[in-house]
Parts: structure tokens; C-alpha cells; sequence
């Protein structure tokens, strides 16, 4: 079953146009997010359900804006709770698909808790974390995924906490979708929301995305055509985990500890590579090709992680309430009268 | 009238009585032993004997927030306190006539509370040196004169329950622990109840193990035997039905009627309902109970913490169920974000706060009224809520449902504040019919609604008589459309941050929540004469009633009145507050209710306090309310 079953199909064909709300948008310019608000409105279309039965989510921060500019049912909640209203709106609504727009600070710090008990618990919603390593709406103070030793306003000596990986995060949560993608590769991004939005059960997407203002130039190494080349590595399912320039191609192997590694395919056996399978339910697999990169962005791994399918909390939540009402009709006054009674 | 063992007879002064079954009027009991002695089950199952018979009755437990505390100790010891009447009482009692006590420590715990000539039901075997020691008795108070003004019964419970289900074969421990079954069926025959309830509860409890069952039953009988030929108790008593008002009734506690209420309301609604929650006592069991009426189309979500609860439960409301959560007080500080969004967003939701002592973690499973600020205010920016809170465990079914009522058809949060108290305390219920309940049915929006007939749907767009907004649920075609917590334009909905918009939203938020329509609040005052108002809220209902009528009794005019209904308060409450010479307001709080009272309607409301984590008694407030209404009569 899809993450869309139970969503009514549409009966006219969309274009991006009908899903642009008439509210201004007022990210600062050249931010990511306008990339992406592109990429979704552009792509809903094809998902082929009915405009009226989308919803998003949001927190609070600057990517928490996004319902407001897509012409579909949204709510702009509040810091870092979006996760706790789509979960309870998606439990009692099968027939709606609902979206969750984070951020960095918004779904990794106030709202990390219910982050990862939502992904633990397979609730039906797709969870777009929009990650520029900053706080921007609060003017620039580092954020969970900001670099160790980041200078800003509030850590002038440099910021002294680890940084959060989201992936590596959401695989320990147990999520039965992980990927990550660039705001600034559209043909990908559009590619991995398609992917998320078809599976049933919690998906989480983290994008790479450019703060201009405050963290500008953090994803610059992925921008740069022969940089990229050389750090990105693009996963698909039941192919070998290869990257790098036609001159100098890198493959990914197990090394005698266990652990995957980068190396030069040229000095290395082709029956040697890790050969990516999105599909197996242990997670270790994927959580170590999620350790390949770090902040570093050296190599940088995108696409899907894992794509599993488990039983979704609200599937199930629901089938308990029909399986209660088939065997015991709802009889109120039958309820309130219980067994014990006296007369007067 | 008062007899010797501290019963109120009808008639016959003490010792003239030659025949062994005495009639009262009411009886108060009180079953106190160690937290893992079943003290709670026992008095639940003399409760249900008691309603069974058609008493009136009200309860009171009393237990430690350790599940177990160390044996044998003060501060492990629970109890459960039972008041039953052949009339129609308010309390729990204040001062138990009879106290079953299962260990030194329950005798300890308890003594102060007993009036002279109480009657003192001790399980003689667990005064060992060792049980006597943790609680401080050099010396028995068996043997000493300490108990020498009550009529004290001493039985080997222990060993009588022992030697009652040794046939069935059990352990040594395991029939030692039937011991709370003997007690009840000592003070089952003492009382002369019924028993098949409890025979049948006992066989269908541990139907999976009938040798429990069985050894159970054993010492429930054991103990109504013992009472019928030991000559010790040469006395039973009488306990009439009470002439309540006709039908047919259960008894309920405060959670299980507000679980009711919670379901009713789902029902006349016709809508799905959604419980997000997290555990918390004295609360968790409204979730528990909710829990097993999925075939209601009742949805129960264990969320990850208070927060992620009421989230759960904002967006179940948002999708057009009637999203509830459940709590106390600690509880309630952690969603009090949410429920600032909810007024924002102005969609019905219902916030129940089960009260307990405070602050922080206080003390969770003692009664306290102290939330009364924190649902009023307890939220940034001007931020109306609607509060209302019942008065007794069977009014927790009609204030839920009525909850229901105003959030629905005014599109907003509203906080019900229970208590410890209310929750866990028990009395006979009405049991309405389902037919005469309020209809509570709401419509979507299902067409746009823009006045300037651009075909577009105005979120924020109102009902003009309620103020109310439109409730267009996702999946309407055409009705799109974007909430949030930033501040919006009046019907449009858009983001404003335009000042004098933001100026008349914020009115409009206060006017929509002043207007809601409640009742009038009555006045008691039976002879008319009064000089004096006492006016309360919550579960001091009973106890302020039970000391109105003794101060009737002896001649002193008083008036009564409860306030149902915190947030907007009735109408007429004004008029009726200035009506009097005096109103005191008892509370369990600081004076958190006089305090508004003060600064609302500029009068001199007097307050008494107590937060002791029990409920007054009658007695005490009586003692309050005669000084008032001598002191205005002098």
C-alpha cells in the first residue's frame, strides 16, 4: 500500500499554478527555500490526488512559512510541535496527505523529541527538514547541525556542540524512510519527494539548504560543477556505491573492521563494492553509508537511505477502532448504565 | 443522636437497646492498611455493596504516591474512606465512625482523625515487636490505655484467613494476602449489605484463577461468619435505602463519569473524538477508561509527552474530530503553548485538568483547587479560554458534555478543572437517559463565504450571533486556506500585522468568550433570611453544602452557591454577591477565586483557605461560617 492510498484521486489535472496560494513570499532572495516551495508545487501535480485533500505542517522558523504559500489546506504551527498536530490529524483522517515543513532548529532542537518519536512510530506523513545549519529567522545563531566552533552571535568563541547527523538521527529512530537531497539539484529533489510521498509510513527528507544571509556558501563545495562531482555520492537501490569524475572514480568497500570506506576504484575489486539496498529492515547498512559523509560534505551521500515498509501507527490505530466496532456495536445508553444498578 | 459507638441513631439512647440489629442514619468508614493490603479494592467493593443497596454515599481514597511504599510504614499506609446514609449526603465524611486498621501503621496514620467512641477493627497479627517498632510504639497500643475512648475490636485477621482457605490449597503468603476479603466480610455482616455482588465480582475478577477466586470468597465469608457468631460483636446495624430522587443509578467515580461525558459528547456530536495524552496522576485513568470505547469511534493516543498529547489533539480538531487531552497540573504548564494556538486558530478542543497538589510535582495523588490562575491565565498575550469545573464525581459526565457544547459551538479550547478528589471519589449516579441529552451537532463549512463575493472562503469570517468561526475541515473542495498561530485579519484570515487589527482581534478573542451563554447561578437560602453568602467552586461542593445545613440546623440563616461555570461566570453572579452582607469563598488554594471575585465585582469577598491536600470538612467550615454569621448578626 502507498503512502497516497486512501487519498481521493483528482478529477482535473493540476498545474504548479493551482497550488500557489495568493500570499506573497517573503523569504529573503536567493534562499534555498525558494527552490524547493518550486520543486513541491511544481511536483504535486503529478502525485494526482485531490488539491483539497493535501495539508501542510509547519513549526516555526523561516522554512516554517511554506504552508502559507501553497494553496492547500496548512497550518503554521509551533516551535518544533508540527510532527504532534500531523500525527493527530493524520490518525483520525486517512484520506488526507500530510506533509511536515522543518527545519534544522525547528525539528532537530524544540522539536527533536516528537521528531523521533514520530518517525519510531510510522505515522503516514512525509517530514521535509530544510537544513542551512543556522537559525535564520532569530538572525543567525547556530543551530544542531552548525559546525563545531561555528562563530556567531551567541558563540563568539565558537560553538562547542557536536553537531546532529538527521540521517544517521532518523535511522536510530528507526524511520522507514531516510534520504537526503540538494535545494539546488531540482531534477533530485523532485525525484526523492516523489519517492517520500509514495511511502506509507513516516519519510523523512533532509535538504541541504542555503541560508544567504547567515550561513551563506555552506553547501557552496555542492554547487561548484567539479566539486560536486567529486564529493557527491548519488545512492540507488541495488547498485554499487560508486562517484567521482570519470578520471578518478571512487567506490565505497567494507574494510577488514567492518566499516565502509571510501576508495579509488582502481585499486579495488568490483566484487568488493557495497552494493546499496534501500530495502533491508536491519538499519545498520544504511546508517553506516550515512556516516560516510559529515559536516565536511566529504563525500556528501543523497538520495534514499531506506525505503522500508512496516505497519504505520495510524493504519493500525484505525483498524483497532473497526475491529472494536464490528464486535461491539455502540450502544450509549447501554455504556452508561453499566451492569451495577439500583432503582429508586 | 450520637450512641456509644459513635453512630447517629434514629432513636433509642445508648444501652437501651436490647436487640442485636441497631438502625443509623449514616455510617462512615474508613479501611486503612498498608499500600499493598488492597485497601482501595476493599473499599470499592463496600461501596458498590453499599450502592447496591441504595444508599447514598460519597468516598474518599487516600493513598501515597509510591506504588509501594516499605511495609509496615506511615508513609506507605493507604486508605479508603466510605460515607453511606439512608438520606442524601454531600461528603465523604469528615470523621470516620469506624476504622478498620490492618497494621500498627494504619492505626497510627489514622487515630487523630477518630472521634471518641469510635469503633477500632484491628488485625491483631501484624502488631508484632517488629511492625510496632517502624512506626515508633514502644509498646502495643493493644495493651496500653490509648485506645481506652473507643470501642476497640481486636481479630487475628491474619490467621483467620489462614485457616479459612487453607483447603484451597494456596501458599502461606498468597492466603494471607485474602486478609482485605475477610475485613470486608466482617464489615459486610457488620452493616448487613448484600453480598452476591461481591461473590460474583471475586469470581469474574480472578476467573482465570479459581483457586484465588475460590480462597477469595473463602475469606470474604469467613469474615461475615466470624462476625455473625463471635460474641464480640453482639451488634450489627441498619443503614436504610435512601429516598433519593426516583430512577434507576449506578455509582460512579469523577474519571470514569468524565470518561462518560467525554464519549457522550463524541456521540451527540457526531463526531469522532480524540484523547492525545500522557500519563499523569490522577488523571491516567480517564485514558485508561477511554481506552475501551474504540467502538465509539473513541481514538487514544499515548503520545511521547504532554505536549506532543495536546499537539495530537489540536490536530485531530483541525480535521474535525473533537480533539481532547488529559492532565494535572504539571501537565497542564507544559501545554499551555498549544492551548494559546488553539485560541488562535479558534477550533474546539477540550483540556481536562485533573488537579493535585502543587507546585511542581507537589503532591500527586493528594486534592488541591490551586490550577484556578493557571487555566485562567496561565498562557502569553491575552488569550481567553473558557473554564468550567464540576462540583462532584457525578457532575464530571454533565460538565464534560457541557465543555463540549461551548467549544463546539464557540470554536474554542475549554478547560475543565477536576480533582484529585472528584477524580477518584465516588457517588450514585443518575443514569440519564441517552435520548434527553443536548444535541451537539455541529456543521462544516462547505462553500466559500466571502463578503465581497470573490467565491473565496474568509477563515476567520463569523457567526455574528456567537462570533464563532467558520470550521472547514481539509478534504472540503474550494474551502483551502491556511491557519497559524501569527496574528490574522478579522474574516480574511491572512497574516495581519496591521495594530489596529491585531487591537480588535484581541477584543473580539474576549468578546467571543464573554458571551458565551451559561446559567444563571442559584441561590440556597431556604429560609430566605440570609445575611451571609458562602460561595465555592469544584469539589468543595459537598463539604461547604454539609456545613450550610448543620448551620440551618442550629438557626443560623445561610446562603449557598457554586460556581459551575469560572470563565465567563454567570450573568447574575454580580447581583447575587452583592445581594449579601458577607460571602466568604472556601478554597483549597490560596484564595484564587476570592481574589477574582474581589477585583471583578468590588466586593469584600472573605476568604478561607486550606491546602492540605484533603477536602474541608464540614465541621471545620462550619465552625468558619458560624463565626461569619454571628458576626453579622451581632
Amino acid at each position: 500500500m502507498g503512502g497516497l492510498a486512501g487519498v481521493p484521486a483528482a478529477d482535473e489535472e493540476y498545474s504548479a499554478k493551482d497550488f500557489t496560494s495568493d500570499q506573497e513570499v517573503r523569504w529573503c532572495p536567493g534562499c534555498g527555500d525558494y527552490a524547493v516551495l518550486a520543486a513541491v508545487r511544481g511536483f504535486l501535480p503529478e502525485l494526482g490526488i485531490k488539491r483539497e485533500n493535501t495539508v501542510f505542517v509547519s513549526g516555526i522558523g523561516c522554512s516554517a512559512r511554506f504552508p502559507y504559500y501553497m494553496n492547500t489546506y496548512g497550518m503554521h504551527s509551533i516551535h518544533g510541535r508540527a510532527p504532534t498536530i500531523a500525527t493527530g490529524l493524520a490518525t483520525t483522517r486517512p484520506d488526507l496527505s500530510v506533509w511536515v515543513v522543518t527545519g534544522d532548529g525547528d525539528g532537530l532542537s524544540i522539536g527533536g523529541n516528537h521528531l523521533i518519536h514520530a518517525l519510531r512510530r510510522n505515522v503516514n506523513i512525509t517530514v521535509l527538514l530544510f537544513n542551512n545549519r543556522i537559525y535564520g529567522l532569530t538572525k543567525g545563531q547556530y543551530s544542531p547541525t552548525s559546525d563545531q566552533g561555528m562563530v556567531t552571535k551567541s558563540t563568539p568563541a565558537g560553538s562547542l556542540d557536536t553537531p546532529f547527523n538527521p540521517v544517521s538521527l532518523a535511522l536510530g529512530a528507526e524511520a522507514g524512510f531516510v534520504a537526503r537531497t540538494l535545494d539546488s539539484d531540482r531534477a533530485h529533489l523532485t525525484e526523492t519527494l516523489r519517492a517520500a510521498a509514495q511511502h506509507r509510513g513516516s519519510a523523512l527528507v533532509e535538504i541541504y539548504q542555503n541560508c544567504p544571509i547567515f550561513n551563506d556558501g555552506a553547501f557552496d563545495v555542492l554547487k561548484d560543477a567539479d566539486e560536486k562531482q567529486r564529493r557527491l555520492i548519488q545512492l540507488r537501490h541495488g547498485e554499487p556505491v560508486t562517484f567521482g569524475p570519470e578520471d578518478e572514480r571512487f567506490g565505497v568497500v567494507r574494510d577488514e573492521r567492518g566499516e565502509l570506506r571510501v576508495a579509488k576504484l582502481a585499486e579495488v575489486d568490483e566484487r568488493d563494492l557495497v552494493v546499496h539496498d534501500a530495502q533491508r529492515a536491519d538499519t545498520s547498512h544504511a546508517f553506516a553509508l550515512s556516516r560516510l559523509g559529515g559536516q565536511d560534505l566529504d563525500p556528501t551521500v543523497t538520495g534514499v537511505f531506506r525505503a522500508v515498509d512496516r505497519p504505520t501507527y495510524d493504519d493500525q490505530a484505525r483498524q483497532q477502532l473497526d475491529e472494536a466496532a464490528q464486535q461491539r456495536p455502540a450502544d450509549l445508553q447501554q455504556l452508561l448504565t453499566g451492569r451495577d444498578t439500583w432503582t429508586i | 443522636m450520637v450512641a456509644t459507638n459513635g453512630q447517629r441513631t434514629e432513636s433509642d439512647p445508648e444501652g437501651q437497646q436490647p436487640d442485636t440489629l441497631r438502625k443509623v442514619n449514616r455510617v462512615v468508614i474508613r479501611f486503612a492498611g498498608d499500600s499493598g493490603d488492597g485497601m482501595q479494592l476493599t473499599g470499592d467493593r463496600f461501596t458498590s455493596e453499599a450502592a447496591a443497596f441504595g444508599n447514598d454515599l460519597a468516598t474518599l481514597p487516600n493513598y501515597p504516591a509510591e506504588i509501594r511504599a516499605p511495609a509496615g510504614t506511615l508513609p506507605g499506609v493507604s486508605s479508603f474512606q466510605l460515607h453511606f446514609a439512608d438520606y442524601d449526603i454531600l461528603t465523604p465524611g469528615d470523621r470516620p465512625d469506624v476504622l478498620v486498621a490492618m497494621n500498627p501503621a494504619a492505626l497510627k496514620a489514622n487515630l487523630g482523625d477518630l472521634p471518641a467512641g469510635a469503633t477500632v477493627v484491628v488485625n491483631t497479627d501484624e502488631f508484632t515487636k517488629r511492625n510496632l517498632k517502624k512506626v515508633g510504639y514502644e509498646q502495643s497500643p493493644l495493651e496500653t490505655d490509648e485506645l481506652e475512648r473507643f470501642t476497640v475490636h481486636r481479630v487475628a485477621m491474619s490467621e483467620l484467613t489462614k485457616g479459612a482457605v487453607a483447603e484451597t490449597g494456596l501458599t502461606r503468603k498468597e492466603a494471607e494476602r485474602c486478609k482485605n476479603m475477610f475485613a470486608l466480610g466482617l464489615l459486610s455482616w457488620m452493616y448487613h449489605r448484600p453480598t452476591d455482588n461481591t461473590e460474583r465480582f471475586l469470581r469474574e475478577k480472578f476467573s482465570g484463577k479459581p483457586q484465588v477466586a475460590e480462597a477469595n470468597l473463602l475469606a470474604f465469608r469467613a469474615g461475615w461468619n466470624y462476625g455473625e457468631t463471635t460474641e464480640s460483636f453482639a451488634v450489627a446495624y441498619e443503614v436504610e435505602p435512601a429516598s433519593l430522587p426516583e430512577g434507576t443509578y449506578r455509582q460512579v467515580t469523577g474519571n470514569l463519569a468524565l470518561a462518560y461525558g467525554l464519549v457522550a459528547a463524541g456521540q451527540r456530536s457526531e463526531l469522532p473524538v480524540f484523547l492525545g495524552s500522557y500519563p499523569i496522576t490522577p488523571a491516567s485513568d480517564v485514558l485508561h477508561e477511554m481506552a475501551k470505547h474504540k467502538n465509539f469511534g473513541v481514538t487514544t493516543f499515548q503520545a511521547e509527552d504532554e505536549i506532543a498529547g495536546v499537539g495530537a489533539a489540536l490536530g485531530a480538531s483541525f480535521g474535525g474530530s473533537l480533539g481532547v487531552t488529559t492532565t494535572s497540573g504539571p501537565g497542564l504548564a507544559l501545554k499551555s503553548e498549544t492551548i494559546g494556538l488553539a485560541v488562535a486558530l479558534e477550533l474546539p478542543m477540550l483540556i481536562c485538568d485533573i488537579q493535585r497538589g502543587g507546585p511542581s510535582t507537589g503532591l500527586p495523588t493528594k486534592t488541591e483547587q490551586a490550577d484556578l490562575l493557571q487555566a485562567l491565565y496561565g498562557r502569553n498575550g491575552e488569550s481567553p479560554v473558557p473554564v468550567l469545573a464540576p462540583r462532584s464525581p457525578a457532575d464530571c459526565f454533565d460538565i464534560a458534555m457541557d465543555a463540549a457544547r461551548i467549544a463546539l459551538t464557540y470554536r474554542t479550547p475549554v478547560l475543565l478543572l477536576s480533582d484529585g478528589a472528584t477524580a477518584n471519589g465516588s457517588e450514585p449516579w443518575l443514569i440519564p437517559d441517552v435520548s434527553e441529552l443536548p444535541d451537539l451537532r455541529v456543521s462544516f463549512a462547505d462553500s466559500p463565504n466571502a463578503p465581497d463575493g470573490s467565491e473565496e472562503f474568509w477563515p476567520y469570517q463569523r457567526d455574528p450571533r456567537t462570533l464563532a468561526r467558520e470550521w472547514a475541515v481539509p478534504g472540503t473542495p474550494g474551502l483551502e486556506h491556511r491557519v497559524g498561530g501569527l496574528e490574522k485579519l478579522d474574516g480574511k484570515g491572512s497574516i495581519s500585522y496591521d495594530p489596529d487589527n491585531h487591537d480588535a482581534m484581541v477584543r473580539l478573542r474576549q468578546r467571543r468568550i464573554d458571551g458565551i451563554e451559561v446559567p444563571d447561578v442559584p441561590v440556597e437560602d431556604p429560609d430566605g433570611d440570609a445575611r451571609v453568602l458562602v460561595l465555592g467552586w469544584g469539589s468543595s461542593y459537598g463539604p461547604i453544602g454539609a456545613a450550610c445545613r448543620r448551620l440551618r440546623a442550629r438557626g443560623m440563616p445561610v446562603a449557598q452557591t457554586h460556581l459551575r461555570h469560572l470563565n465567563p461566570m454567570p450573568g447574575n453572579l454580580g447581583e447575587v454577591l452583592r445581594r449579601y452582607d458577607r460571602v466568604v469563598v472556601p478554597e483549597m488554594n490560596m484564595g484564587q477565586l476570592a481574589m477574582l471575585l474581589r477585583s471583578r465585582y468590588l466586593v469584600d469577598a472573605q476568604s478561607y483557605t486550606k491546602v492540605a491536600g484533603l477536602p474541608f470538612q464540614a465541621e471545620e467550615l462550619e465552625n468558619v461560617l458560624s463565626d461569619v454569621v454571628q458576626g453579622v448578626e451581632l
